[in-house]
């Protein structure tokens, strides 16, 4: 490094040096390479598929892996193999959603009472305690209880339910901004309430939100396919991985691939998103600067 | 004063919660003049800044009395509208602490020409070579090619000369500046303080300079308010008030600069602190501490008097 880090400033990397630190360490590189199958699969699912992941009686009932159904079929005679790609296309696609949906209400909420102070965020605290006191996934089954099954409902539910953890760390991240000189500054210069917290705010809090979302991406698919594998999420036929897992639940003993292969890619989508995740929050951490 | 004032500002007082910090504090402003407000470090000084911007963190801040006129109009009547309207362009001001008065994320280039954009309607572009001008004006060399950089690759001498630049993007009537070189190394302090003077000359602009070091307003203001507890007790024409303190505050306060006293010595210092606002009592606030204080001190509150020197004291030098 040729300049000195900006005390407490947050740290400015431009997008190619923050790719090569995120991939200095072989856990990151292990997770992005599983992490680009995964998305290959899932763009290209349509084409990589052998068969329509939603046909029955492409095959035997429960026939075991072989070299045309390579993971073998479930009760209905669909090929697990096409289900599973297309299941990474849902998982992925309701995963970013869901992280989308807790990053852009989270973060507004968080920084807007940070922001307007007093009686506002006093109220706004106390309503993210409440929040808080639920296990998020005792509250996303609330929030489903409310707004109906199905992939979307879950996807919302899991994103409402993450809205306070990441509201209360923007909100702790923004007050300690409002104190600082520059916003000061800023209203010195005639800015308005909406301008310092679009322009000046908004940009200081970016690689948090970036760490809080890929942090919390493993976390919403997971708990998205719970709700699935709860009967609460994606409904049948949709090839989801949390419900093919509850599916092949009666089968374990005598067809365990129903199981094992949607559990597997449960396992690696998961494990690779952390995987980045840590990594990209330990490059992006100020505090951790001049490390790694 | 035979000129109408810029700024003229009128027994203002401030509260912090229920403490007074500021209490009938008046002074005045001609255009182009340059005042200096001195005072120990809590006196008010910033309070005073921020009240006229209407800055002032509320809560706890809050203004209980009297009135600010800024080119006539009262600042203390404007909506939020006008006041924004105001701050930045015909009001600019610089703070003591550059290295975090930046926002980091953006390049210096990019934070000079926000005023002109909002201010100015200016469209990127134009902005951009008027804020080359504006660097060009504050002395940063090869101005063109520092645009692009950021906050943390520039000194903090750089820094304070990119504030500048800020507050003096819109050519502002008024600068109020607040510690402006406190933070920096004495040879930068020179620096920025020759800039600030000349910038003052070439843009014909009144500035509040804001220190508690007299050494910088001797050579620098026209005229020199000294505050103690949230009160002006004394206030004279630069030279005058150097020759012939007055009050004994400002005796004390001249017998602590580094060039009142032979070099190698340790300097001396005002016995006692300033007493918090709680514990101020009916009568002069320095009494306390006053070498030559008088029965009368400690139960009476001396008037201020009239200019061209005003005072505050009942024994004065
Ligand atoms: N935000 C604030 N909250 C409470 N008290 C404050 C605040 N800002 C300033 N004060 C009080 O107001 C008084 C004057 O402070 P200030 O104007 O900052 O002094 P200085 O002359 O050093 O600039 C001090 O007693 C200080 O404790
Ligand atoms: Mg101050």
């Amino acid at each position: 490094m040729t300049t000195a880090a900006p005390a407490a400033a947050t740290t400015i990397l431009p997008p190619r040096r923050l790719i090569a630190r995120t991939l200095g360490a072989p856990g990151a590189v292990a997770g992005s390479i599983i992490l680009a199958v995964l998305v290959f699969g899932a763009i290209f699912a349509p084409l990589l598929s052998p068969f329509d992941p939603n046909a029955t009686r492409v095959c035997p009932r429960l026939a075991a892996p072989s070299f045309t159904h390579f993971f073998g079929c479930d009760l209905f005679g669909r090929d697990i193999f096409s289900r599973i790609l297309y299941g990474a296309r849902l998982s992925l696609a309701v995963g970013l959603l869901t992280v989308a949906i807790s990053l852009v209400a989270g973060t507004i909420f968080g920084m807007v009472i940070a922001f307007l102070g007093g009686r506002v965020d006093r109220i706004g605290v106390r309503l993210l305690d409440v929040m808080l006191g639920f296990p998020a996934i005792v509250l996303a089954i609330l929030i489903v209880a409310v707004l109906g099954v199905g992939a979307f409902n879950a996807a919302l539910a899991v994103g409402i339910s993450g809205i306070p953890r990441i509201a209360r760390v923007i909100r702790s991240a923004t007050l300690t901004l409002v104190g600082r000189e520059f916003v000061e500054s800023a209203r010195a210069v005639g800015a308005s309430q909406t301008r310092i917290l679009r322009r000046h705010l908004l940009p200081n809090l970016l690689p948090i939100v970036i760490v809080l979302g890929s942090l919390d991406l493993g976390g919403a698919i997971l708990s998205t396919a719970t709700l699935s594998f709860l009967g609460l999420g994606a409904q049948p036929p949709t090839s989801e991985w949390g419900a093919m897992l509850s599916a092949g639940r009666e089968f374990m003993r005598y067809a365990p691939w129903t199981m094992i292969f949607p559990g597997l890619a449960l396992f690696l989508a998961v494990m690779s998103v952390n995987l980045v995740g840590d990594r990209l929050s330990h490059v992006l951490d100020p505090r951790a600067s001049g490390h790694g | 004063m035979a000129e109408a004032p810029l700024l003229a500002v009128e027994s203002l007082s401030v509260a912090m919660g229920v403490t007074p910090v500021l209490e009938d504090v008046s002074f005045r402003i001609a255009p182009g003049e340059t005042l200096g407000l001195v005072g120990e470090s809590g006196c008010g000084k910033s309070v005073t800044a921020l009240s006229i911007m209407r800055l002032l963190p509320n809560p706890p801040g809050r203004i209980i009395g009297g009135r600010i006129l800024f080119d006539g109009t009262d600042m203390l009547s404007l909506d939020i509208g006008a006041l924004r309207a105001i701050r930045g362009d015909r009001i600019g001001m610089i703070f003591q602490e550059p290295m975090t008065s930046l926002n980091p994320v953006y390049t210096i280039g990019d934070q000079i020409g926000e005023s002109l954009i909002f201010h100015r309607g200016m469209n990127g572009r134009t902005a951009r070579s008027e804020t080359a001008k504006l660097l060009d004006l504050v002395g940063i060399p090869a101005a063109r090619n520092q645009l692009d950089r950021y906050p943390h690759e520039l000194s903090g001498g750089q820094r304070q000369r990119v504030m500048i630049a800020i507050a003096l993007a819109c050519r502002p009537r008024l600068l109020i500046a607040d510690e402006p070189t406190t933070a920096l190394d004495v040879t930068v302090q020179a620096q920025i303080l020759d800039l600030i003077g000349r910038l003052r000359h070439e843009l014909g602009m009144a500035v509040l300079l804001i220190t508690h070091d007299l050494g910088v307003v001797a050579e620098f203001c026209d005229r020199v308010a000294v505050m103690y507890a949230g009160r002006i007790v004394e206030e004279a024409p630069a030279a005058q008030l150097f020759k012939q303190p007055r009050h004994r505050y400002t005796e004390a306060l001249l017998h602590t600069m580094p060039a009142a006293n032979p070099p190698g010595r340790k300097l001396p210092s005002i016995s006692g602190t300033v007493p918090a606002p709680a514990d101020r009592g009916e009568g002069c606030i320095f009494a306390p501490r006053c070498g030559f204080a008088i029965p009368r001190c400690a139960n009476e509150l001396p008037p201020l008097t009239e200019p061209p020197h005003r005072l505050r004291c009942w024994n004065p030098a």
